[in-house]
């Protein structure tokens, strides 16, 4: 079953226009619960309300302010706010070309898949460019009253865009001062990297699982069924007081089982 | 109904949330490297984006986000909600925080590294969200030597642990002297090319517009990642038109009183949390000074009166070491006072 396409645009680098169709690259699989009233299980609502009066305002009747380095407020009305809107456009634009390590995965936020839209000639056309020159393309494009920036790249060669954060969204840990560590012990060190060695594996996602999920399905079908839950808590774990005869200890003990 | 979220509308989210001030640790707990035991608190390493806009009144009353009892039409304080599933019409089942936590005692509060995989060989895909790993507790040396180990040999530490009621799959990296978490997303939750239904790529490809695309890339080409193409324009927009009328003294009001960060923990809307970023350098910072002891025993857990200073989430976790009912509908001073009350 092909998935819906969420929005159409064209990428456009330098003279050249490929069209193409987004689709949502992940899916939600996390449990859902609603909230209630403690007290009579009704669901709850949220509403808007005065804390000084403690009345209840009709969502149409707030304003939206926007507060100012002084603390002041500013009413902005439906009008202006909608005039600051980006506006609407198809294209998807390549600002620039880059090694993908130049973006590091601090900035990713949502991967969308691209597929062709009408004949696929040029897609893939795009696929092998990206593909041969090795590079990501740093696109920007305005979808649903948002503007966008995000790595055009490969996934299993097809393109896709990935979304990035903004600036002001990523903590710059490269203005961050951490002090000088102190001096590492070289048989620290070492016995630190044989660990890491030991228990060193290739990466494949469908080695993990959420478990937690069924976790929460038979704890809820196990109560619908009017059974009882147990709450055991595992010990703390403590600190370990001699750093070199843990790391000791630990290569002794081998591969615990995954 | 509720009403659809509107642009620039705080997003509401039903987890207790602890007050403004001290940076809120995420979750805190323990990386388990073999048997090296390293506690860290874990923090957010991004920020909410967008100008925050607020509901208000026309006098400029900031309005809260609250919740009613659909069937008394009555508001209600956060400790009398709770989470439910409808297994038939008009049957609720219902969980408490303690019971989710209770369902794996041991992930909710270690992240326990089991595997070291290239760092590159995680797909982008895979990438969630950023965090900072602060050590919370005794030396520092442990950390260190993890962080520099994993820069070292481009190794990423993977787990999954739980974290408020949801497990997470975890990459530990070390950058910098740092230790960093990456959440990961689960193998089904990433679609693959197939479950799209994207056409299998043709025999022949046109050589002429690849050749064209290649060109094009490479008249683009640019050594690093301009912070400034990555600027929230639409921020941008939105602020000038904030300083126009602020300028021009339009629609501007001035609240009476300090309105603002009263009620502030009880209440749903997110808040600015630019001040705390600064907060989590001076924690990290802070965290990783203390190294006069490396290699000395842990100090001894901190004295009673220490808890006052403790932040919420670490209280939390506390209390749930201990076993301590209704944890989770309790206040940081309720919680201190019944970890307190078990010495």
């Amino acid at each position: 079953m092909a998935a819906r396409a969420m929005w159409k645009g064209i990428i456009r680098l330098g003279g050249e226009r490929v069209p193409v169709k987004l689709y949502a690259a992940v899916q939600d699989r996390g449990v859902h619960f609603r909230l209630l009233h403690r007290s009579d299980h009704a669901p709850v609502r949220q509403a808007l309300v005065d804390p000084g009066s403690g009345r209840v305002v009709p969502y149409g009747d707030a304003l939206r302010a926007a507060r100012t380095g002084d603390g002041d407020l500013v009413l902005l009305h439906d009008d202006e706010l909608a005039a600051t809107d980006p506006e609407p456009s198809r294209d998807i634009r390549v600002l620039c070309a880059l090694s993908p390590a130049a973006v590091d995965h601090r900035w990713y936020l949502r991967p969308y898949y691209l597929g062709p839209d009408g004949a696929p000639g040029r897609y893939f056309a795009l696929a092998d460019a990206l593909a041969r020159s090795g590079q990501i393309g740093l696109a920007r494009w305005v979808m649903r009253k948002k503007t966008y920036v995000g790595a055009l790249r490969l996934h299993a060669g097809y393109p896709m865009l990935m979304a990035l954060r903004n600036a002001d969204q990523v903590v710059p840990l490269e203005d961050l001062d951490v002090p000088p560590p102190p001096r590492l012990d070289a048989r620290e060190l070492d016995m630190a990297r044989q660990l890491v060695d030991m228990l060193a594996e290739d990466f494949d996602p469908r080695d993990y699982h959420d478990s937690h999920r069924e976790r929460i399905e038979d704890l809820i079908e196990t109560k619908r069924r009017g059974g009882r839950v147990r709450h055991a808590p595992a010990p703390p774990r403590k600190p370990a007081e001699d750093l070199a005869r843990a790391l000791e200890a630990s290569l002794k003990r081998g591969r615990p089982d995954a | 109904m509720p009403e659809p979220r509107r642009r620039g509308d705080d997003a509401a989210e039903p987890e207790p949330r602890p007050g403004p001030g001290a940076p809120r640790a995420f979750w805190s707990g323990t990386i388990a490297f073999g048997l090296v035991s390293i506690p860290v608190d874990l923090f957010v390493a991004t920020r909410s984006g967008g100008l925050p806009l607020h509901q208000v009144t026309a006098a400029g009353t900031r309005l809260r986000r609250r919740y009613f009892c659909s069937k008394e039409e009555r508001m209600l304080d956060p400790d009398e909600i709770e989470r439910g599933r409808e297994v038939e019409p008009g049957r609720f089942i219902t969980v408490s925080d303690e019971e989710l936590d209770a369902l794996a005692p041991e992930k909710s509060r270690e992240i326990d590294l089991r595997r070291f995989v290239p760092e590159a060989q995680i797909d982008p895909l895979f990438y969630e969200r950023a965090y900072f790993l602060v050590p919370s507790q005794g030396p520092t040396k442990a950390y260190r030597l993890l962080a520099r180990t994993l820069q070292e040999t481009g190794r990423a530490g993977i787990a999954t642990f739980v974290m408020r009621g949801k497990e997470y799959l975890v990459a530990i990296l070390g950058a910098g002297g740092v230790l960093r978490a990456q959440t990961l997303r689960f193998a089904d939750e990433v679609r693959r090319p197939a479950d799209i239904g994207l056409p299998r790529p043709p025999e022949q490809i046109d050589e002429r517009c690849s050749r064209a695309l290649r060109k094009a890339l490479e008249q683009l080409a640019a050594d690093d990642l301009d912070r400034g193409l990555l600027a929230d324009r639409d921020r941008q927009r939105l602020s000038a038109l904030v300083e126009d009328k602020r300028s021009h003294g339009a629609d501007l009001i001035r609240p009476d009183g300090d309105d603002d960060d009263a009620g502030e923990d009880t209440d749903l809307d997110e808040t600015d949390d630019s001040g705390e970023v600064v907060d989590l350098m001076a924690a990290l910072k802070q965290g990783l000074e203390d190294d006069e002891a490396s290699g000395g025993p842990a100090p001894a857990a901190p004295a009673a009166d220490d808890l006052a200073g403790e932040s919420k989430s670490r209280l939390y976790e506390r209390a749930r070491d201990l076993d301590i009912a209704g944890r989770s509908r309790m206040s940081k001073d309720e919680l201190a006072d019944a970890i307190r009350q078990h010495r």
